[in-house]
């Protein structure tokens, strides 16, 4: 039984980080219809600039908790000025092709400085060893991620429910033309929330340095099981994205320890999961049907 | 996703038609000239480049013509095709590892099995259009990859397949340059049957999926069904040239199923221009080209290189070469009119 609450609270460790990424994609998604397929690459950059920041000059990790999210934001902000904007009344998938792009350039930007080794990250001192919840201890670490990102997403999902610009972030996700009909300036909008988005990725990448091997290839992978959780959570959902990060990080832990013996099943078992989905529900499960195409 | 938005091809096809149609349209002359000069390039290729990086052309021609068979044709964007050429590799490498077949049927048996693999992953990927298409073939060949790296017994894992024999009937093939004459042929009936498909009737239905989905399945298409089709031959054309690639390395790795070989065949496709097919070879051509000069030149961010030319062509040059001079020479035709 204690490993089994082991390999849940793992789950849900992991399934922060989908969550996360699958959050900022969703809004991103919804406001400017654009798939970010960079967004694995911000991730990475977050994780890279704490470390940068750390070594080069001794910023704490606290600090570059702040630091990172808000600087990636900025530039996701002049990048969907400079490029993305111009792609706006294209087919979505000009943009995809963009960002992904974008990704290889980023990725052998950091490469051509860093190198592909995996650089460490030491845990901060506040959150090293474990808590101790009776039955179990986990890492403090963790469950620090864990209760951050919940809390993270609660907040947005407040932000999202009871302010106007939530409201105004969920009207155009849902109808752009009826809420540019009730004289509410859309186009407004739209760079922020990419700046936001791409702050959520780069906050997730943070987060992850003290956890895993920061290198230049660690969004690249990720972002493709994050593609996976948002077709099954539904892209146009929000709540289904974050949702379906925290099922899939589930999925993924049990499978993991319960399918041992078969790696191909337990490696995979994001990708089957997606599979059943889109038999049953192609939009995803709390996603809503597309026009008829 | 509304119906208002363009679809890809869209940058080749608002005024004037596609490049296709373009040349299609042109006097019979210009494009027997146009195959003339086309062939004499495939004829002497080996002789001005090194025969290695010939052959390397050859093959991602075909990559290159099997994904603009979906993306520019059907308005499909696979970002998952590495899983086809990727799978005909291993299968053609290990068939011809341990039946010891010629290669050309070695590679035919790798190509059926990349169009096996496609029928699943086609039957689920078309229930979605757009965005979500490519996302969910980008998910299924990432699964590929994940299964070939755990199937070590089969593929070898990070090793990979080492070995790859080049046998056809015991004619010595080891030089780059008799192989690249052994395979042109194959590629010329990959790429006319291509040719063929788009220029068939089903060709037609497929464009017409394209541009109006609901208005073919008004028509009484059964979309999903012509889809799946699309992909399928997709998959098998796309298996030729894997097939192809593995035995001219001689080395099937892990590299023919990640996802940058998927998005390297896009930007090949988008270069040379989307839905005009022969764009593919010239973008083919261009990338491998390219790709060898920078390595060779020592460079080690290739990706940068590569990027950085996608994400040019995306915001300034949508339609790509072959789409770009098509246009050029309909608007020189329609003034001359």
């Amino acid at each position: 039984m204690t490993g089994f609450a082991q390999n849940t609270f793992n789950g849900l460790v992991s399934g922060a980080f989908y969550a996360l990424l699958a959050l900022g994609l969703a809004v991103i998604f919804g406001m400017l219809r654009v798939v970010n397929f960079a967004h694995g690459a911000f991730y990475m950059l977050g994780a890279f600039g704490a470390y940068v920041l750390l070594t080069e000059a001794g910023v704490p990790f606290w600090a570059a908790l702040v630091i990172m999210p808000v600087g990636l934001g900025l530039l996701g902000m002049a990048l969907e000025r400079a490029v993305i904007h111009r792609l706006t009344k294209l087919d979505p998938l000009y943009n995809f092709l963009l960002t992904f792009g974008l990704t290889l350039i980023l990725q052998d930007l950091v490469k051509l400085r860093y190198g592909v080794q995996s650089s460490p990250y030491a845990t901060p001192s506040l959150l090293s060893g474990s808590v101790d919840f009776g039955l179990f201890d986990f890492p403090t670490y963790r469950v620090f991620i864990l209760g951050f990102t919940v809390l993270l997403c609660v907040a947005v999902w407040w932000a999202l429910t009871r302010t106007r610009i939530g409201m105004v972030v969920r009207a155009a996700t849902e109808r752009p033309d009826l809420t540019r009909a009730f004289g509410i300036d859309v186009g407004r909008w739209v760079t922020p929330v990419f700046g936001f988005g791409i702050g959520l990725a780069g906050l997730a990448g943070v987060l992850a340095a003290p956890m895993r091997a920061v290198n230049p290839l660690m969004g690249a992978d990720l972002i493709i099981v994050v593609f996976a959780v948002v077709v099954i959570g539904g892209l146009g959902s929000i709540f289904g994205s974050v949702a379906a990060g925290f099922g899939i990080g589930l999925v993924q832990a049990w499978g993991e320890s319960y399918l041992s013996n078969f790696p191909i099943v337990s490696q995979t078992i994001v990708f089957i999961v997606m599979a059943g989905v889109l038999l049953w529900r192609p939009a995803g499960l709390f996603g809503r049907e597309e026009a008829p195409a | 996703m509304t119906s208002t938005v363009d679809t890809p091809a869209d940058a080749s096809r608002s005024t004037p038609p596609s490049g296709l149609l373009a040349v299609a349209q042109a006097p019979g002359w210009v494009r027997y000239a146009l195959l003339a000069v086309g062939l004499a390039i495939a004829a002497w290729l080996p002789n001005g480049l090194y025969p290695a990086v010939a052959v390397d052309i050859l093959c991602w021609a075909l990559f290159a013509v099997a994904v603009d068979l979906l993306l520019g044709f059907t308005g499909l964007m696979s970002f998952g095709h590495a899983a086809f050429w990727g799978t005909s590799a291993y299968v053609t490498g290990l068939v011809a590892i341990h039946v010891g077949l010629p290669f050309p049927l070695a590679v035919l048996a790798g190509a059926l099995a990349a169009a096996v693999l496609a029928v699943p992953i086609g039957y689920l990927a078309v229930k979605r259009t757009g965005i979500y298409f490519a996302m969910v073939t980008l998910a299924f060949a990432q699964m590929v990859y994940y299964v070939a790296n755990e199937w070590r017994s089969v593929t070898q894992g990070e090793n990979g397949l080492q070995g790859v024999p080049r046998e056809l009937f015991g004619v010595d093939l080891t030089d780059d340059y008799f192989f690249y004459y052994a395979i042109l042929p194959i590629v010329l009936l990959g790429l006319a049957a291509a040719w063929r498909i788009v220029h068939s009737p089903f060709g037609r239905v497929l464009v017409g999926i394209r541009d109006n989905p609901a208005r073919a399945r008004a028509l009484g298409y059964p979309v999903h069904r012509y889809k799946l089709t699309a992909f399928v031959l997709s998959g098998f054309i796309a298996g030729l040239g894997g097939g192809l690639f593995a035995v001219g390395h001689r080395f099937v790795s892990l590299d023919v199923l990640h996802w940058t070989t998927s998005g390297k065949a896009v930007i090949v496709v988008v270069l040379g221009g989307i839905g005009t097919l022969w764009g593919g070879v010239l973008g083919a051509g261009i990338v491998v080209r390219l790709e060898d000069w920078l390595s060779f030149s020592g460079f080690e961010a290739i990706g940068l290189v590569t990027g950085g030319i996608f994400v040019l062509v995306v915001v300034l040059f949508r339609r790509g070469i072959w789409g770009s001079v098509a246009a050029l020479a309909h608007r020189l035709a329609a003034r001359r009119r």
